[in-house]
């Protein structure tokens, strides 16, 4: 079987890449997935984050979702968890946005404070 | 929802939400059986979706009206729009919704598709939905299965852990893995069946 051997060499090469990361210190975004966010465009927002994270090779984020029912008329919706637990939730949210979070808030550590809930509540 | 992929990541919420440690989600085309005669003149398909959880499953009388919140007389406010939208979305392209559930053993939603119904919704990204729910629940067993006449495919995460050892799934690489291998999967099986896979 073909894929058992790629399965090897993907082994090999995670090995090779795996450093001693500290679970406990990551920071979570978590996407909302109930039926109203995903009715609402929930899963390009997450295939968003998990893409932009990757490309700027950020290792202590981890990228998820909840199936817990949101609020529907401002999905899609994800919190950012901050390694400190400080919890962030943005609403209305698009693939760009996505991204922008992760420029500004995972990277430089500034919350996107306009696409938070705050925000949109006002 | 606009595709299948969709319909299938928000039903599967349902079986993580019910607890469930081993999900198979199934994909194929047979020919309907009321067609199914050697002399008929056209052979009709139908497109399946089968999610067989091992959850805390559902009382008989709820399991009846689960499906179908607006002919019920419900006494709860907070019945969901995700198994009604699947039906409504198999209805009106010539299919059903059958929904099986024991309690304390697990559940199986099916929902088929006239493959030529105008009304049909089309597959859709399935293989980066079953990227992602791997992602947000590596502990899950996550049995992935598709066939159409002569082709068949399945992927099991079991089978891949064995393979990758101290490797969690839900390692970047190892994802990317999955989403390509469920996409040669996908045109493999359903490639010049379903008009939407080239
Ligand atoms: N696989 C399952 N196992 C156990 N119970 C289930 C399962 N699927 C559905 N149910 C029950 O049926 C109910 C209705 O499901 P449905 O997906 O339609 O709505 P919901 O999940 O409550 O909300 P949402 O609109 O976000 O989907 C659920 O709340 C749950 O009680
Ligand atoms: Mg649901």
């Amino acid at each position: 079987m073909k894929s058992v051997e790629e399965l090897k060499a993907l082994r090999e090469k995670a090995l090779k890449e795996l450093s001693i990361r500290d679970n406990e210190n990551k920071t979570r975004i978590v996407v909302g997935m109930a039926t109203c966010g995903i009715a609402a465009g929930a899963k390009p927002v997450m295939n968003a984050f998990v893409e932009e994270v990757a490309k700027r090779n950020i290792q202590d984020v981890t990228v998820t979702m909840t199936g817990c029912v949101g609020i529907c008329r401002l999905e899609p919706i994800a919190d950012v968890i901050d390694s400190n637990g400080e919890k962030t939730t943005y609403v209305k949210l698009t693939p760009e946005k996505a991204r922008r979070i992760v420029a500004e808030h995972i990277v430089n550590k500034k919350p996107v404070i306009e696409y938070t809930i705050g925000a949109a509540e006002k | 929802m606009k595709d299948i992929s969709l319909h299938l990541m928000d039903i599967v919420q349902n079986s993580i939400s019910a607890g469930a440690d081993k999900i198979i989600l199934r994909i194929w085309v047979e020919p309907k059986q009321d067609t199914y005669q050697e002399n008929s003149a056209k052979i009709s398909y139908n497109l399946c979706c089968e999610i067989i959880d091992n959850g805390r499953g559902m009382e008989p009388e709820f399991a009846k009206k689960a499906a179908d919140p607006f002919k019920t007389t419900r006494k709860t406010r907070n019945i969901g729009m995700g198994l009604p939208l699947l039906k409504l979305s198999a209805e009106m392209a010539g299919g059903e919704l059958i929904l099986e559930s024991e309690l304390n053993k697990g559940t199986r939603i099916k929902a088929f598709f006239d493959v030529d119904s105008i009304d049909r919704i089309p597959l859709g990204d399935v293989a980066s939905t079953v990227k992602m729910l791997v992602m947000a629940n590596p502990d899950i067993t996550w049995n992935i299965w598709f066939s159409s006449s002569g082709e068949e495919f399945e992927l099991d995460t079991d089978e891949i852990k064995k393979e990758l050892e101290d490797i969690p799934l839900n390692n970047n690489a190892v994802l990317d893995w999955i989403e390509k291998t469920v996409n040669d999967g996908i045109r493999k099986v359903f490639g010049g069946v379903l008009d939407e896979v080239r």
